[in-house]
């Protein structure tokens, strides 16, 4: 029996026992994550006693500062501590922030959303401006828009995004008064951070695809749809296009990776509320607990997109599954 | 186990074998020299290279082509135009723009250039103790960069360079931290490939202790495209340390670093928008000379790769 219904059942388990193998080889990844964030903040010279009382602005003294240590348990050995760090951070309790009081965990969901639409809102642009791109380069290769794909390819590799951004808004904002300058609010104001933060990437994808395009449009089947009278459109959009995403897709997880990195300087530069702006601003104010809560975040999030478009790549190329379905 | 006596053996040595092998497959000319014919004919990466050399020596002899000392503050020519004393003007202290960009570069190339030392000096190594001794150590040294990896790596390299606290050292020892994981990926695959040469299991079966066949026959396979991957890197690491000085992070007052200038003339973009274009574009430029010449050497090195992109 292998109705069309088994072999989607079949499929679920299989991405069932699959997701679980994964996320089982995740555990180890995270706890080694946690023991180098932990040491980054613990090991590093400086004594976070010292640190938040001086956020009060007051030279503290040693007896002050002794006493909050003990509190705070800072005289234990690293490993009780760390141990009692860890168990808090499985219950997502990351401490208060030095600066705010507010729980760090409450601080960077609040802010999160705007740090995922800004990246989001990139990824969305860099794949209007690639697909196009990479697609017409390989068509019409060693044409006009091949050169000028390559030029742009160059320049979004060598621009300096915060200096883009400063650029954009001198002649958007300033200069125009098109645009809003800084800020979260509506679509007006994530035209600019989106476009600062996806063009560099924008521009490597398109020149990846092209590659994967013209890989795509040599090979034995397409001369097969082609000579089988398939319209142009289709033999690139349903054939060509299809296989030559795969390279880029495979990409996808590292560039979050670089895209959340840049998120923030870009965000600096716009002053935009995210994750990576307060990072920053906490990294000032050695906020400890908030500098030590981004790490994690950001971590757990890029290893998470990363399991999503391992989980996604096998199931646009079958081959994969097939090859992965044997090993298991 | 010694040879029988009056019967020379000769081990072949790893430069002998590549070289004779590879000239075959090259035809008449080395592999090195059809590189270089290839570089040669590259327009684009002779632009690079010719724009990477000047900005070299404008590096090295920035104390004689700055007309002003960069530093001096002069509140009399504030966001002064360009004119005669200052060519391109001055910042919001008086300080000639001109002069702080030429000592700008000598700034950025000398801390990517010691950041990348760094990397080498870690990641060579490191790697080549995971591919050649494999087994557990390998396992734990794989296992603690599968862990590094997992973090966004600027994301990481912030957090670092946050908590050593501000400084253009401490950008460098942060970025070194973060870059060296990928390369002793990349000396680790080369040792495993190397280590199975025939070259290497003759010296083996000659009982040539480990650290000679490390040191003579594995390294020099290893160190060229290492050094070559590195020159690849040079304008990504510009664009990093400029980034995280932009941030505050890096460089600090008064040093002429051009991510500094940035983020120091950010609040006169509107009025003084030559803050700004200037440092950038002195950025950009540099790191698009770099990218010209890694594109240029990558495909004189890998043809077959060349016609694809």
């Amino acid at each position: 029996m292998s109705s069309p219904w088994l072999c989607c059942f079949r499929g679920l388990v299989w991405l069932r026992r699959y997701l679980l193998k994964r996320l089982f080889y995740l555990v180890p990844v995270m706890l080694g994550v946690s023991v180098v964030t932990f040491g980054l903040i613990n090991l590093a010279p400086g004594d976070p006693a010292e640190v938040i009382l001086r956020t009060g602005g007051v030279e503290p003294t040693r007896e002050a500062v002794e006493t909050l240590r003990a509190e705070l348990g800072l005289d234990d050995p690293l490993y009780v501590r760390y141990g009692r760090w860890l168990r808090d951070v499985v219950r997502l309790d990351l401490g208060d922030s030095f600066r705010t009081g507010y729980p760090v965990t409450e601080e960077i969901l609040s802010r999160l959303p705007a740090t995922l639409e800004l990246t989001c809102a990139a990824l969305v642009f860099m794949v209007l401006l690639a697909l196009p791109a990479g697609i017409l380069a390989a068509l019409y290769r060693h044409a006009f828009l091949d050169h000028l794909s390559r030029f742009t390819a160059l320049f979004g590799a060598s621009v300096p995004s915060f200096w883009l951004g400063l650029m954009l808004i001198y002649f958007f904002a300033v200069k125009l008064r098109l645009l809003p300058v800084m800020g979260r609010g509506g679509l007006g104001h994530l035209v600019l951070p989106a476009v600062t933060l996806g063009f560099g990437m924008a521009a490597v994808y398109a020149r990846i695809l092209r590659a994967g395009m013209l890989d795509a449009l040599g090979q034995d089947y397409i001369r097969v749809a082609r000579a089988k009278g398939l319209h142009e459109k289709w033999v690139v959009g349903r054939h060509a296009l299809k296989n030559a995403l795969l390279p880029a897709v495979t990409l996808l997880g590292m560039s979050f990776g670089h895209l959340l990195g840049g998120a923030a300087i870009v965000e600096t530069v716009f002053a935009w509320p995210g994750v990576g702006k307060f990072a920053v601003d906490s990294i000032f104010a050695r906020d400890y607990p908030v500098i030590q809560g981004y790490a994690l975040f950001m971590a757990g999030v890029f290893v998470l997109v990363n399991l999503l478009v391992d989980v996604s790549y096998t199931f646009l190329d079958p081959r994969i599954r097939l090859e992965r379905g044997r090993q298991d | 186990m010694n040879p029988p006596e009056g019967l020379e053996v000769i081990v072949p040595t790893s430069a002998a074998c590549g070289k004779a092998g590879r000239r075959a497959a090259e035809g008449e000319r080395g592999p090195l020299t059809a590189a270089l014919g290839r570089l040669v004919r590259d327009k684009p990466a002779l632009l690079g290279l010719g724009i990477t050399l000047t900005v070299v020596a404008v590096a090295v002899f920035a104390p004689y082509l700055a007309p002003n000392d960069p530093v001096k503050v002069d509140l009399a020519h504030r966001l002064a135009p360009s004119g005669a004393q200052y060519p391109l003007g001055t910042d919001h202290l008086g300080r000639c723009l001109l002069s702080r960009l030429i000592w700008g570069t000598r700034v950025s190339l000398l801390t990517a250039a010691l950041a990348l030392g760094a990397i080498i000096l870690v990641s060579i190594p490191v790697g080549v103790l995971a591919g050649y001794r494999g087994g557990r150590i390998d396992n734990l040294i794989m296992r603690a960069v599968d862990v590094l990896l997992a973090f966004p790596g600027l994301v990481l390299a912030l957090v670092i360079a946050g908590r050593l606290g501000p400084g253009l050292l401490n950008v460098m020892l942060a970025l070194a931290a973060v870059w060296w994981v990928e390369y002793a990926r990349v000396v680790r695959g080369m040792v495993l490939a190397v280590k199975e040469k025939e070259f290497v299991l003759t010296a083996r079966a000659y009982g040539v202790p480990g650290r000679r066949i490390v040191g003579r026959h594995i390294l020099p396979h290893v160190l060229s495209p290492v050094i070559v991957l590195a020159t690849l890197d040079m304008g990504k690491l510009i664009l990093a340390i400029s980034g995280l000085s932009f941030l505050g992070l890096g460089a600090q007052p008064p040093m002429p670093e051009w991510g500094a200038m940035l983020n120091e003339g950010r609040s006169y973009l509107p009025t003084a928008p030559q803050l700004m274009i200037y440092p950038g574009a002195a950025i950009m430029t540099v790191v698009l000379a770099f990218n010209l010449l890694g594109d240029g050497l990558r495909d004189a090195l890998d043809p077959r790769g060349a016609a694809r992109l």
